[in-house]
C-alpha cells in the first residue's frame, strides 16, 4: 500500500494539514501535496476507471502527462470534470469525485472481464453493429456514449470569471527547469525583458529531485540563487501555474494561468490567458519519461520511475512496500536509489539491456540491491492492485522464471523531449538514434512570415538529457557533478518475443486502453499510416493526447511495419500541450460583455417606455413599444395608424451614415452606386442602390450631396460597416490614386423620422427653420436650427408618407427626441419600432434590403431599373448584370399578392408551378418575400417575386402553407398605399 | 482461412485467433501503366466516385491517386454535420440524396460508419433568422426534404443544456431535420476505400499527382511521384487543392483556399443529444460517441494552405458558444486544428466537365462536404460515366460566367 513516510517532502508543509474529500471519503493532507500525492499517502491508488473497458487505474505520473488519474472537482456553479489529480494543487476543503464507473469505483458494472476484451479489440465497432439498421441509433450508440465520456458535464452555468492579458516581451521562456532559470539568467544579465514561465507551482524542474551538484552546490540551492538574482532584475517577469499551450503563427504564443485554481476562494479571476508577442521563444519544456509494454503495465501500482522518485522526494510518498525497478536505462536506477536510501524495499532492478555496466548501476549494487540485466517483465500479477511480478528473459518469448512478491513497479522505457510547441507552428523532428528519441531539428524551425525562426529549443528538450549538456545548452557553462550515463537500449516492448496473449495486455494508451495488439492488428489491416493507425486505435486520442503513449505506439506500428522508425513519422502535434478551459478561451466577453450592444443617444427612453427589443447587426432597436397590456401585434397595429393618420417618430440613429469627400468624390459614388450620385445637386437627395462585383443588391439608402465636393450616404442599419469596409477596398486596392476620403459617422448624428400627415406641424411648432413645402420639397434637405438644435433636416421618406428626418449631434438627440415628443404632443404623437415601420413600407411597396433581397437580387428584378444610369460607362456590378442568367427573362420579378379572404401569406412561402423537375421536385415560379398584417388596408398584404410577375397582374398562384397545401393568392400591383404619391410629397 | 467479411460472428471467430486473420482493408497497389479512369484525390468524394463508377456503371479499372494517406484530407478533419435542408433546389436535391444515401451506407459497404440521424438544428436568433429558416422550411416542403421550423420550448426540450434567454441574443426558434445528423468521418474514406479495393480498383497512396498531359485537347497522362500513368478520364477530387491541379492541366478554377478549424473538449458524459448551429453567434456544437464536444465555426479570412488558422478565430467561436451554452465554460479545449477548405463564389459545389475532354473535377464543397460524399460521388460518376447527370447538371463550372448562381449564402442580404 501507498503511504505518507514519517519525515522528507521538499514541498510539503506538514506544519499546515489539509482536509479535503474524495468520492465523499474525508482524507488528510498538507499544504505543498497535489491532490495525486495526497491520495497516494491515504494509500489511495485506485483512481479512475478506463474509457473503453472501465479497467481499474491508478496513478502512473506524476504531472501533466497523467492520462488516469482524472476527477471531478469542486461543486455546483465550480464543479469541474476531467481535472488531472496531479495537476490539482490541494486546498482546504476540496471536493473530488472518481468518474467514468457506476456505481462505484471499486465495483463498476462496467468492467469489461479480461477475457471479453479479445472481442472488443481496435476498431470493433466498424466491423459490428451492422444489423438491424435502426439499431444503430437507438441501442448500440446510446450504449457506447453512455459508457465512454469520462467525466459527468457540470449542470450549471460557470460561476467563475476568466481574463485575458496581452504582453509583449523581447524573450519569453517556456518551462522553469534548470534550462529555463539558465536561459533567464543569460538573457536577464544583458537587460532584455524577459518573460519565464512555469506550468507547476514550482520552480527547478527535475534537477531539483534528481540532485546533481550544479557549481559547487546542491542543485536545489542553485535554483534558489538563480530566483534571488533573477527576482532583483526588474526586466525579469516569472509566472508559476502559467503554461504555454499553444505556438501560432509569427510566433504568437498563447500561454494559461491558473491564477486560482489552488486557492479558489481568491477573488479575481479564474484562469488567465496570456497572449505573448515576443521577439524571441525560447523552450525549456524538458522531457517527459516513456512507459514500458508489458504484460500488466496498467495495473494501479505500475508507475514511471521519474513519478515514484517525485512522489518520494517532493511528497515523502512510499509508493508500496516493495517496488520492483524496470528498465532500459540507467536514469532509473536513480528511482531504485532513492526508494533505498528512504528505507523502502527494492527486491529488484529488472534491466532489459544485456549488460549492465555504468555507475548508477553500481552504485545500486553497492547498495545491495539485485540487479538483473537482460531480464524482463513478463507479467504483472494482480488487478486493483499489483501484487507481484513474473521475470524471464528479455529476449524470450515470455517463459516465467521467476515470481517475485511486490506492491509497486516503477518502469522506464527512456525519455522523449516535449517537443508540442515547437511542433505547433511547422517545427521539424530529427530521430536521434543512439538516445532513441524524437529532437527539434534546428534546420528546420518553425518560421514566420519572413522566413525567420520564430522559437528555439533549450536544455533537456533540445535532447540533452544530461544535467552539464542541457545548462551549456542554455547558455551557463557551469560545473555539474552528476553520474556518468551508459547508453540506452531502445527496448519497446517486453520481452521481445511476446505472444498475442500477452500483447493483448501491454497497454500503450491507458486511458482509451489501447494495447501492443491493437496497433499491430491495424497495422495487420492496412491502417500503415501512422495517422490511420492512430485513427483506428485511438491511440493518442485521450484527454493526454498521448504524452505517454505516442512514441511507444510509434515504435511498435513500426517493428510491425518492419520500418525504421523515422521512416513511419509522427502524428501531428495539435494545440494545446495540456487542455485549456474554455472559459479562458472566452475571456471576460460573457453575458452583457459577450458583444457589445450598440446604443442610439436615445436608447434609455426606449427601454423606459415598454420597448420590446430586436436584435439589428450590433444594434437593439425597438420593435414597438408596448403600452400597458397590449401585445406586439396590437402595438403594432396602434403605432401603423398613428403614422398614418397623425403623426409618429421613429428613432433612425441606427442608419448608416458615411460621409465621402473630395475632388474625385463623385466620380467615385458613380463607380459605387448603380445611379449618378455627381449629378445630385447641393441641397438635394436622391436614392441610391449599392451592387456587389456580382451583380447583386447589397445596399440602399439616400444620398444627400452636402457642398460641392462632399456628399452623405445613408446605409442600412446592418449594412453601415460592411459598405464603409467595401468603398475602401475599391479606394485602397483598386483606385489608390484617386482623390477621396471617406468616414463612417453613424454615431456622430442622432437621427429621428417624423413621419405622418401631422410631421410638418410638429415641426414648425418646434420653431425654427422653414420647414414649408416651398423651402424643403421632397428629397431635399437644409441646415438650420430647430428647436434650439443645430439641424440637418432631410425631405425624405421610408413610409409613404409626408416624412422629414432629422439629424443633430448624438449629444443632442434625447433633447430632439423630447423637444418633439412635447412639440407632437398636441397631435399625439407615437414612437413607432421597427415592425410599424416596416409594415408602413411595404404597404407602399418600398423593398428592403434583407427581405426583397438576400443576396441573389439584382435591381432589376425589384422593378428598380430606374435607379440604374443607362448611359454611364461603368459601374460595379455593371458587367455582371449584362451575363445571360441576369438578363434572362424568366427571372422572378417583383409583385404584390392579396391571399384568398385577406389573410396574412406564411413568411417564406414559395409559389408554386405544375409539375416536377428531373430530381423529382416540385416546380417553382416564385416566392413570397415580406408578408404583414396591413392595419390600414385591414388585412394581410405580401411582396413576391414571381416569374413573368409584372405581366399577370390579377392572376390567381398557389402558394406553399408549409404543411404540403396550398393557398390561393391574386398577383397585384406591390404599391398598395397612395400610389399617386400625394402624401409622399404633400 | 482468412476473414474479409466484417460481422459480430466473424469478431467472435477472429477473437478466439488473436485476430490473426483479418485481412486488410484495402490492398497494397502500386500503379499498372493505364487505368480507364484515374481520380486524383482520395478523400471521400474521390473515394465514393470511384466506388459509384463501379457499382453502377460497372466501370472497375479504375485508380485513385492520392499524395498523402487516404481519407487525410478535409474528410478526416471535418466536424461530421449531415443535413440536407439547404434552400436551393439543385442544392436540396444533392445533399438529401446523400444523406439518404447515408442511411444504408453501412450495411452497403458492410463497414459501420456510424451514421447517427439524431437531429440537426439551425437556431434562429433574430427575426431575420426567423424569417429566413421559415423560408427554408417552405422550400423543403415542396422538395422532399423533412423540416420544421420549431419553437423555443421544444428547443429546450431537445437541447436542455441550452440557454434560451441569452443577453444578446435570444433563441427564437430554430430550424429541425430530424434526420440530419453525424456519422464517423474516418470510416466513410475507409468503408468506400475496402468496396473499391474489393471491386479490383487501385488505391495509391503517397502518390502525387505533379503534371497532367493532353493530346489535341484530349486527357491521356498523369505525371506522378511514383511515374507515368495513361487514363481514358481523368477525375480532379482535390478539394482545397483544385486551383493547383486545375493549372497544370491548363484552365483555372474560381476557387480559393482557406482554413477553416475545428475543435474538442474533453470527453464527458451524454448531454446533448443533437446538432446545434447558431449562425448568428457563429458556432455550431455536437456531441460525439466518445463523449467530446465537437465545435465549429467560420473560416479563417485569409487565404492559406497551412492547415493551422488563427487562434482569434477560435476565440470567436468558443466565445459564442459559451454564450450559447453556458455549462461548457467549465469544459476544456483538447485539441484544436484546420483544414483547408475549397471555396466557390456562390458557396455552392463544382461537379463540371472542363476545357480539357476527358478531364472532370468536382470540387467547391468547402465548409460542407462531408455530408455530401456520397451523393456526389453518385453525381460525378454519373457525369463521367455518361457525360450528364441530373443531380450534378446545375453545379456545372459555366454557371459563373452565366451568373447563374447557387447561392445557399443568405449573408448578403442585410438586416434593417
Ligand atoms: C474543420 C472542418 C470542419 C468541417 N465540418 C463539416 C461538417 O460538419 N459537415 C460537412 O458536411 N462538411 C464539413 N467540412 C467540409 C468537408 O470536410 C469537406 O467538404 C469534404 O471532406 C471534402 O472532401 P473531399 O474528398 O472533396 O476533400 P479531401 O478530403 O480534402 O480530399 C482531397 C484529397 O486530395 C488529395 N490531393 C490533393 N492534391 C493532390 C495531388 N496533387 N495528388 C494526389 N492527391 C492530392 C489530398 O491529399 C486529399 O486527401 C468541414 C471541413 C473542415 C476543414
Amino acid at each position: 500500500m501507498s503511504a505518507r513516510l514519517p519525515t522528507g517532502g521538499r514541498l510539503l508543509d506538514r506544519s499546515q494539514p489539509l482536509d479535503f474529500t474524495f468520492d465523499g471519503k474525508r482524507l488528510h493532507g498538507y499544504a505543498g501535496d497535489t491532490l495525486a500525492s495526497a491520495l497516494l499517502g491515504q494509500g489511495q491508488m485506485l483512481l479512475g476507471r478506463s474509457f473503453k473497458y472501465h479497467q481499474p487505474r491508478g496513478l502512473v505520473a506524476s504531472g501533466a502527462e497523467e492520462p488516469n488519474a482524472l476527477v471531478g472537482l469542486g461543486e455546483g456553479a465550480f464543479f469541474e470534470p476531467n481535472q488531472r489529480a496531479t495537476a490539482a494543487e490541494l486546498h482546504a476543503g476540496l471536493t473530488a469525485t472518481s468518474q467514468n464507473h457506476w456505481p462505484s469505483l471499486e465495483h463498476d458494472v462496467g468492467a469489461v472481464n479480461s477475457a471479453l476484451t479479445r472481442f472488443l479489440p481496435a476498431g470493433f465497432y466498424y466491423k459490428t453493429f451492422l444489423w438491424p439498421r435502426s439499431f444503430w441509433k437507438h441501442v448500440y450508440e446510446p450504449f457506447i456514449r453512455q459508457s465512454a465520456g469520462l467525466g459527468k458535464p457540470p449542470q450549471e452555468a460557470d460561476g467563475s470569471t476568466y481574463e485575458h492579458f496581452h504582453v509583449h516581451v523581447d524573450l519569453v521562456i517556456v518551462g522553469g527547469g534548470i534550462s529555463g532559470l539558465a536561459a533567464a539568467l543569460t538573457a536577464g544579465r544583458e537587460g532584455r525583458e524577459v518573460l519565464l514561465i512555469e506550468q507547476t507551482a514550482h520552480w527547478g524542474g527535475r534537477a531539483v529531485v534528481d540532485a546533481p551538484q550544479i557549481d559547487g552546490q546542491s542543485a536545489e540551492d542553485w535554483v534558489k540563487s538563480a530566483l534571488q538574482e533573477l527576482e532583483t532584475m526588474a526586466n525579469v517577469r516569472m509566472r508559476t501555474r502559467t503554461m504555454a499551450s499553444g505556438l501560432y503563427d509569427h510566433g504568437y504564443l498563447m500561454a494559461y494561468e491558473r491564477v486560482s485554481d489552488h486557492a479558489p476562494a481568491t477573488p479575481g479571476p479564474r484562469h488567465r490567458l496570456w497572449r505573448i508577442r515576443a521577439e524571441e521563444t525560447r523552450l525549456a519544456t524538458g522531457a517527459l519519461e516513456r512507459p514500458l509494454s508489458f504484460a500488466g503495465n496498467d495495473v494501479p501500482g505500475v508507475m514511471l520511475a521519474s513519478a515514484v522518485r517525485d512522489y518520494l522526494v517532493n511528497w515523502a510518498i512510499s509508493p508500496g512496500d516493495r517496488t520492483v525497478v524496470v528498465t532500459n536505462n540507467d536514469d532509473a536506477y536513480r528511482t531504485a536509489l532513492a526508494l533505498y536510501r528512504a528505507g523502502l524495499a527494492v527486491p529488484v532492478i529488472v534491466d532489459a539491456r544485456p549488460q549492465v555496466t555504468g555507475a548508477l548501476p553500481q552504485a545500486a549494487r553497492d547498495a545491495g540491491i539485485r540487479v538483473e540485466p537482460g531480464r524482463a517483465i513478463v507479467k504483472v500479477d494482480g488487478k486493483k492492485r499489483v501484487t507481484g511480478v513474473e521475470i524471464g528473459l528479455q529476449l524470450g518469448e515470455g517463459g516465467a522464471m521467476e515470481h517475485i512478491a511486490c506492491d509497486a513497479v516503477a518502469m522506464s522505457g527512456g525519455w522523449s523531449p516535449a517537443v508540442h510547441l515547437w511542433s505547433h507552428c511547422g517545427g521539424k523532428l530529427t530521430w536521434d538514434e543512439a538516445q532513441a528519441l524524437f529532437r527539434p531539428d534546428a534546420s528546420r524551425p518553425p518560421r514566420g512570415d519572413k522566413g525567420q525562426p520564430i522559437a528555439s529549443v533549450t536544455g533537456t528538450a533540445n535532447g540533452h538529457l544530461g544535467t552539464a549538456a542541457a545548462l551549456a545548452d542554455a547558455g551557463l557553462e557551469l560545473d555539474v557533478s552528476e553520474p556518468a550515463e551508459e547508453p540506452m537500449a531502445p527496448v519497446w516492448i517486453m520481452p521481445q518475443g511476446a505472444g498475442p496473449a500477452l500483447k493483448r495486455k501491454m497497454f500503450l494508451d491507458y486511458q482509451n486502453d489501447v494495447k501492443v495488439s491493437d496497433v499491430e492488428l491495424a497495422a495487420r489491416e492496412g491502417y500503415e499510416s501512422v495517422e490511420h493507425a492512430k485513427r483506428y486505435t485511438t491511440l493518442g486520442m485521450a484527454t493526454d493526447q498521448g504524452k505517454l503513449s505516442n512514441i511507444n505506439g510509434l515504435a511498435v506500428l513500426s517493428g510491425a511495419l518492419n520500418a525504421a522508425i523515422p521512416a513511419t513519422g509522427t502524428t501531428t502535434f495539435r494545440p494545446p500541450y495540456t487542455p485549456i478551459s474554455m472559459g479562458s478561451i472566452a475571456g471576460a466577453a460573457r453575458g452583457p460583455l459577450f458583444q457589445p450592444v450598440r446604443r442610439t443617444p436615445i436608447h434609455g427612453w426606449h427601454e423606459a417606455n415598454g420597448a420590446t427589443w430586436e436584435p439589428v447587426g450590433q444594434w437593439r432597436r425597438p420593435y414597438a413599444y408596448l403600452k400597458g397590456a397590449e401585445d406586439r401585434h396590437t402595438a403594432v397595429t396602434r403605432e401603423v395608424q398613428a403614422v398614418r393618420n397623425s403623426v409618429g417618430l421613429l428613432d433612425a440613429s441606427t442608419l448608416g451614415k458615411i460621409v465621402v469627400k473630395g475632388p474625385d468624390a463623385g466620380r467615385f459614388l458613380d463607380m459605387i452606386y448603380t445611379g449618378r450620385p455627381s449629378s445630385i445637386a447641393v441641397g438635394k437627395c436622391r436614392y441610391g442602390l449599392i451592387c456587389n462585383e456580382n451583380g447583386f443588391l447589397v445596399d440602399d439608402g439616400v444620398v444627400a450631396r452636402l457642398a460641392e465636393d462632399t456628399w452623405l450616404c445613408h446605409t442600412t442599419t446592418g449594412g453601415a460597416e460592411h459598405i464603409h469596409a467595401h468603398m475602401e477596398d475599391w479606394l485602397q486596392c483598386e483606385w489608390w490614386d484617386w482623390q477621396v476620403y471617406t468616414a463612417n459617422v453613424t454615431e456622430e448624428w442622432a437621427q429621428v423620422a417624423v413621419a405622418g400627415p401631422k410631421a410638418r406641424a410638429v415641426l414648425e411648432s418646434l420653431g425654427g427653420m422653414d420647414v414649408s413645402k416651398a423651402a424643403l420639397p421632397f428629397m431635399t434637405w437644409a441646415e438650420g436650427e430647430l428647436g434650439g438644435l443645430p439641424a440637418r433636416v432631410f425631405r425624405i421618406s421610408f413610409s409613404g408618407e409626408l416624412s422629414y428626418e432629422i439629424a443633430v449631434p448624438a449629444d443632442r438627440g434625447m433633447e430632439l427626441w423630447e423637444a418633439l415628443l412635447q412639440a407632437g404632443a398636441a397631435h399625439g404623437v407615437t414612437p413607432y419600432g421597427t415592425e410599424a415601420m416596416h409594415v408602413l413600407r411595404a404597404e407602399k411597396g418600398f423593398i428592403m434590403i434583407g427581405e426583397e433581397t438576400d443576396g441573389t437580387i439584382i435591381p432589376q428584378d425589384l422593378n428598380l431599373g430606374w435607379a440604374i444610369a443607362k448611359k454611364k460607362e461603368d459601374y460595379l456590378g455593371k458587367r455582371a448584370q449584362e451575363r445571360p442568367h441576369m438578363a434572362d427573362p424568366k427571372r422572378w420579378k417583383l409583385v404584390g399578392l392579396e391571399a384568398d379572404g385577406g389573410a396574412v401569406l406564411p413568411e417564406g412561402a414559395y409559389i408554386m408551378a405544375p409539375g416536377e423537375n428531373a430530381n423529382g421536385q416540385r416546380h417553382t415560379q416564385g416566392r413570397v418575400t415580406s408578408t404583414y398584417y396591413s392595419p390600414t388596408f385591414g388585412r394581410g398584404i405580401a411582396m413576391a417575386l414571381l416569374i413573368h410577375g409584372p405581366d399577370r397582374m390579377g392572376e390567381m398562384v398557389e402558394v406553399t402553407d408549409g404543411q404540403g397545401g396550398a393557398i390561393t393568392a391574386r398577383v397585384c400591383d406591390p404599391v398598395l398605399y397612395d400610389r399617386e404619391g400625394e402624401r409622399l410629397d404633400g | 482461412m482468412s476473414t474479409r467479411r466484417y460481422s459480430a460472428f466473424a469478431l467472435a471467430r477472429e477473437a478466439l485467433r488473436d485476430h490473426l486473420g483479418w485481412q486488410r482493408a484495402w490492398a497494397k497497389a502500386s500503379p499498372k501503366p493505364r487505368y480507364d479512369v484515374i481520380i486524383v484525390g482520395a478523400g471521400g468524394h474521390g473515394l465514393a466516385t470511384a466506388y459509384y463508377l463501379g457499382k453502377n456503371f460497372g466501370i472497375r479499372n479504375v485508380a485513385v491517386l492520392e499524395k498523402g494517406w487516404l481519407g487525410g484530407g478535409n474528410t478526416g478533419r471535418n466536424t461530421t454535420i449531415i443535413r440536407s435542408n439547404y434552400l436551393q433546389d439543385p442544392s436540396a436535391a444533392i445533399y438529401e440524396k446523400s444523406r439518404a444515401l447515408y442511411e444504408t451506407l453501412s450495411q452497403e459497404l458492410n463497414y459501420n460508419v456510424m451514421f447517427s440521424p439524431r437531429g440537426v438544428m439551425m437556431l434562429a436568433q433574430t427575426e431575420h433568422e426567423v424569417r429566413g429558416y421559415k423560408r427554408t422550411a417552405h422550400a423543403n416542403s415542396i422538395q422532399g426534404v423533412t423540416t420544421e421550423f420549431i419553437s423555443p420550448e421544444r428547443v429546450k426540450e431537445l437541447v436542455p443544456i441550452i440557454e434560451l434567454k441569452g443577453p444578446r441574443y435570444p433563441v427564437l426558434g430554430a430550424l429541425w431535420q430530424a434526420r440530419g445528423g453525424t456519422a464517423r468521418h474516418d470510416a466513410v474514406a475507409w468503408g468506400y476505400a475496402r468496396a473499391c479495393s474489393d471491386m479490383g480498383m487501385d488505391i495509391i497512396q503517397n502518390c502525387e499527382v505533379t503534371g497532367i498531359r493532353s493530346e489535341g485537347g484530349q486527357v491521356t497522362v498523369v505525371e506522378t511521384s511514383k511515374g507515368e500513368i495513361g487514363c481514358g478520364k481523368l477525375g480532379l477530387v482535390v478539394a482545397g487543392h483544385s486551383g493547383v491541379l486545375a493549372q497544370k492541366a491548363g484552365f483555372r478554377l474560381p476557387i480559393e483556399s482557406l482554413a477553416l478549424q475545428a475543435l474538442v473538449s474533453e470527453p464527458i458524459k451524454p448531454c446533448m443529444d443533437v446538432v446545434v448551429m447558431a449562425n448568428t453567434v457563429h458556432g455550431y456544437m455536437s456531441q460525439s460517441d466518445k463523449g467530446e464536444m465537437v465545435i465549429g465555426g467560420g473560416t479563417d479570412a485569409f487565404n492559406n494552405y497551412t492547415q493551422r488558422g488563427s487562434f482569434h478565430h477560435i476565440e470567436e467561436t468558443v466565445r459564442a458558444l459559451v454564450e450559447t451554452f453556458p455549462m461548457i465554460s467549465r469544459l476544456k479545449m483538447l485539441r484544436q486544428w484546420g483544414g483547408i477548405v475549397d471555396m466557390t463564389g456562390d458557396r455552392s459545389p463544382i461537379i463540371s466537365k472542363t476545357p480539357v475532354d476527358g478531364i472532370f473535377v468536382n470540387c467547391g464543397w468547402g465548409t460542407g462536404g462531408f455530408k455530401a460524399i456520397p451523393g456526389s460521388g453518385w453525381a460525378m460518376a454519373e457525369l463521367m460515366a455518361k457525360g450528364h447527370s441530373p443531380l450534378s447538371a446545375a453545379f456545372g463550372m459555366e454557371r459563373f460566367r452565366e451568373g447563374r448562381f447557387i447561392d445557399e449564402s443568405v449573408a448578403a442580404g442585410v438586416a434593417h
